[in-house]
């Protein structure tokens, strides 16, 4: 299969500046009662953006001033708990293509990786002062450049850091690891031959 | 400096490094339920793959399934078509499913271990975040998303980074009214909920070996609410016990020589970690928590904390805490008032968090204007309970004693919180909207709290109950 490379993403950020956002939080599970990932994206922080009766509740993902941002700016321990897959696809099919935070949960990176999220971590000033730069200006530009692991904007670059085989495999393009598993089969069948409970626990 | 438990498993299970620098990690024991395997099934589809070692994979259902009445169709169209996927993906990739139609359906987490599927070191995935519960046996087990599902049904292996390992040592004998529960709830308020990213969790020391293989799972189920991917017990005597004679257990002389091999897999006294922490479990308290994250436990006779004692980098979380709990900064969480109370889940569904909570609730009635009922974890908990005669005891108290299946731990049936009610539970998750309603609120304890919030009807101390 043959993928974008993400080496280099542009767009605009929408801060949602919160610690330990959980996945409920990012989709709530009660839609999560479907057998494909389709229309997720009108789900994506449901009860955060809108009351009981579906007013707003002017959460920055229906604010007007951070209309089609496409990188989600955040803050520690973004994606704690479920391991829904449904949370990551959720949000990209609402248009978010990469986000920044101070951290992230482990699964969730996993899932974001693979299907071509990236997840970057900035330090705790450089987030803030990343999500004061898009509140004041929201249509500031912002570069996530994975191959000089620099964010930047007009005003400023930070350093980012990321797992060195998810920025590898997202800027070269070789997310989606079926194949490269695939490659393997022979050495497969032989750790698996060689497993003591496949053998009996036969020496 | 010796290898680890952890680093033995694996090295055992790698197949290789990948060019983007993980690891190619054989999964001996895949496990998948309605929720997030029909995607994974449909893209295999998608590329004409096909399931490489269907005969490692097992299903079951859990999540969606309604616990009053279990008949067909569910009267939810979408959870029953979500069943009815399941039921094709399993009959046409060849996998064993225990559906409701089986004596043993039930939450995954619950049932591979007491099919004796879950044994000491295996590499255990599902797509599900509490699957380091099998850990308890000396498994390497950790939750997958739905693209790895995907990946570990095409090829039994997927990619992977190798954490670090942390060992928490625990000595100290516990307090009468404390449970398994109350320990992680303890280590999770301690470490933080993000305390344990990019780490494996080693549970060791007097009091872990004292544990039984129930208690140990309680433990272990919960590493990931503190970041920790996987939480893993050293495997002994209480293991093998618990693993003889059971349905997938090794046999006759095959169980013999397995045992040796379980024994030697066990972390060695001069084992190398990367980091250790160490706790006395005579210090801990029947646990609640009264916030929005399990990290945010304390004991049943401290006072909640105030904003302004509060470490900064922690205070714009507990505000926000107090914004949904509608509680008040530093009062007591004792004789807080409750709404409904929740006896199930992975974390203590099991026959033993259904005795402790029966013992409590014997010769007692639900406080008048609680809902509470007891969901166990499966269909062979529910007829053990049946055995014994729990199922009575709850229900002259006035709960109700439902089929088995998620319910109200995450709400996908009709089990929901209304409005801003108080939930006292003994599940795992206290995030907002996870217990069914936006405005819900949930206190994490140990079945027996919760068995003694229900017939008081407010948060109370079960060591008064015992
Ligand atoms: S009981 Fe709760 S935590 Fe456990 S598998 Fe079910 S929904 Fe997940």
């Amino acid at each position: 299969m043959s993928l974008p490379k993400k080496d280099l993403i542009k767009g605009t950020g929408i801060p949602v500046m919160e610690n330990d956002i959980d996945t409920d939080r990012i989709i709530p599970a009660r839609f999560m009662k479907t057998v494909t990932f389709d229309g997720l994206g009108n789900y994506a922080f449901y009860d955060a953006r809108f009351h009981e009766d579906g007013s707003s509740k002017g959460h920055p993902f229906d604010d007007p001033r951070y209309r089609g941002g496409s990188i989600l700016i955040t803050g520690r321990n973004f994606g704690c708990g479920s391991s829904r897959e449904h949370a990551p696809q959720a949000l990209q099919k609402y248009g978010i293509e990469a986000i920044i935070g101070e951290s992230f949960a482990e699964i969730f990176i996993g899932n974001c990786t693979s299907i071509g999220i990236p997840c970057v971590s900035l330090n705790k000033e450089d987030v803030e002062s990343l999500a004061q730069l898009v509140q004041e200006n929201p249509g500031t530009e912002i570069q996530i450049d994975l191959v000089n692991k620099q964010v930047r904007t007009p005003e400023e670059n930070f350093y980012l850091e990321i797992n060195e085989s998810f920025r590898k495999s997202l800027a070269e393009g070789t997310w989606d690891t079926t194949a490269a598993l695939l490659q393997n089969k022979e050495k497969i069948e032989e750790v698996y031959r060689n497993l003591a409970y496949i053998k009996g626990f036969v020496a | 400096m010796a290898k680890n438990l952890f680093n033995k498993v694996w090295d055992m299970h790698c197949v290789g490094r990948l060019s983007s620098g993980q690891d190619q990690l054989f999964i001996g024991l895949h496990l998948i339920h309605e929720v997030t395997s029909p995607q994974a099934f449909q893209m295999l589809r998608e590329r004409g793959l096909g399931v490489l070692h269907p005969e490692r994979t097992f299903a079951t259902v859990d999540h969606i399934v309604p616990t009053a009445s279990q008949s067909r169709p569910f009267s939810d169209p979408l959870a029953e078509a979500m069943m009815q996927a399941l039921e094709k993906n399993t009959k046409e990739f060849g996998i064993e499913f225990f559906s409701l139609d089986t004596d043993y359906q039930g939450i995954v987490h619950i049932i591979g271990p007491e099919l004796g599927l879950t044994q000491p070191g295996m590499t255990i995935a599902c797509g599900d975040s509490h699957t380091a519960t099998h850990g308890a046996f000396g498994a390497i087990a950790f939750g997958i998303g739905t693209s790895q599902i995907r990946d570990v049904l095409a090829t039994q292996t997927m990619a992977i980074n190798r954490p670090k390992v942390r060992q928490i040592y625990i000595k100290g004998e516990l307090q009468k009214g404390v449970f398994a529960k109350d320990i992680i709830l303890r280590i999770m308020a301690d470490l933080g909920v993000e305390g344990g990213l990019g780490y494996a969790y080693e549970y060791t020391g007097p009091t872990v070996s004292r544990l039984t293989m129930e208690e140990r799972m309680t433990i272990c189920n919960m590493s990931i609410e503190g970041g920790a991917r996987v939480g893993y017990m050293n495997p002994d005597q209480t293991t093998f016990d618990y693993l003889q004679g059971r349905r997938y257990s090794p046999k006759g002389a095959e169980f013999d020589r397995a045992v040796q091999f379980w024994k030697d897999l066990a972390s060695p006294p001069d084992a190398e970690y990367d980091d250790r922490f160490e706790l006395d479990a005579s210090s801990i308290e029947p646990m609640v928590t009264w916030g929005i994250n399990p990290g945010h436990g304390i004991g049943v006779t401290q006072n909640m904390p105030r904003v302004a004692d509060a470490p900064e980098h922690e205070r714009e979380g507990i505000k926000k805490a107090y914004a949904h709990m509608n509680f008040k900064e530093g009062a007591p969480i004792l004789g807080q008032k409750i709404d409904v109370a929740f006896i199930g889940s992975c974390t203590n569904g099991r026959i033993s968090d259904l005795r402790d909570a029966a013992r409590v609730v014997k010769g007692r009635k639900v406080a008048s204007g609680v809902r509470a009922f007891v969901v166990p974890g499966s269909k062979q908990v529910a007829r053990q309970a049946r055995e014994e005669g729990l199922d009575r005891i709850f229900q002259e108290a006035g709960f109700e004693f439902r089929g088995a299946g998620c319910s109200m731990c995450l709400a996908m049936n009709p089990d929901k919180l209304k409005d801003d009610e108080i939930s006292a539970s003994s599940s795992n998750r206290n995030f907002i909207g996870r217990q069914g309603s936006p405005r819900g609120r949930t206190l994490l304890m140990s079945p027996a709290m919760v068995a003694a919030a229900a017939v008081n009807g407010r948060v109370v101390d079960v060591r008064e109950y015992l």
